[in-house]
């Protein structure tokens, strides 16, 4: 990941910086995998659509009807054994684990006019009543695909592809200046 | 923007959909039997429908996944989304355009 650009100006704000190393990996499975996989993981998987589900550090967020990002935000040990761990539990059960921790960074935008820069970019409702805390979705921000995650009421968790880091904080610094 | 409800997701904006093509279109079991009049009915024949159209739609920037919708083709307005496991909504083709709501 490239130094962030020399401003176009003085008063151009800083990127949001990245959040540190984390561990991802996507799980397409049914009832009985995520049920395995929760024994392994140690965190629930929301039934519900565009849900995620967080317990210290590890979350599951609904990606799709059978599609699960898993996140650890401060991974204790390295993926790979992680993804043991998780494979001897399904064991047995169809299912598909991928690890996709590097592909993959992220920021966290939070502030009174969180909702506002990412909606710079994302036509999604931000409203609290329409995208509550705990509610999370792959979307687009301009042109980059995001898994946008509401952390907390004024928090937001946003994942991105690493090849699209660059374009996706540059534009929500951008968006910040006339916040 | 128009608004589509995707049957998982809700309401979302349509830049994060793609078109599908006609839907409920079902591949022949055996197309090696199939005479290339046939073949070719499957392969390019689509109905040109003015009014409520049938078809699939991938949300693909969202939960990934192909549905059905009834859209008016004359207005651009969905009149109904539905898994594809579901059976198509039974609605009458309406003698003026269905206006958008």
């Amino acid at each position: 990941m490239p130094e962030q650009a020399a401003p176009l100006d003085d008063a151009a704000p800083p990127w949001p910086p990245l959040l540190a190393p984390a561990t991802r990996f996507i799980l397409h499975g049914n009832a009985a995998v995520r049920a395995a996989a929760t024994a392994a993981w140690g965190v629930p998987f929301a039934e519900e659509a565009c849900r995620a589900r967080l317990l210290g550090s590890r979350a599951t967020l609904w990606m799709g009807p059978d599609e699960y990002l898993l996140l650890d935000r401060a991974p204790a040990e390295a993926a790979g054994d992680t993804a043991s761990g998780l494979e001897r539990a399904m064991a047995g059960l169809d299912h598909a684990l991928v690890d996709v921790s590097h592909r993959q960074v992220a920021v966290e935008i939070n502030g009174a006019h969180a909702g506002h820069i990412l909606n710079g970019g994302c036509p999604l409702d931000l409203d609290l009543k329409e995208f509550p805390v705990g509610m999370c979705t792959r979307t687009l921000f301009a042109k980059a695909d995001i898994v946008l995650w509401r952390t907390a009421a004024d928090a937001f968790h946003v994942e991105m592809w690493r090849s699209f880091g660059d374009y996706v904080r540059a534009l929500l610094a951008e968006v910040a200046r006339d916040c | 923007m128009l608004i589509i409800v995707c049957p998982f997701c809700g309401k979302r904006p349509e830049i994060e959909f793609t078109y599908g093509g006609q839907a409920h279109i079902t591949r022949p079991e055996r197309p090696s039997e199939l005479d290339d009049q046939a073949w070719a009915e499957f392969l390019y024949m689509r109905s040109n429908t003015k009014g409520i159209h049938a078809e699939r739609w991938r949300h693909a920037r969202g939960c990934g996944r192909f549905f059905n919708a009834l859209r008016d083709t004359t207005t651009d307005h969905f009149v109904a989304t539905y898994r594809i496991d579901e059976p198509q909504p039974q609605i009458e083709q309406p003698a003026e355009p269905v206006p958008p709501p």
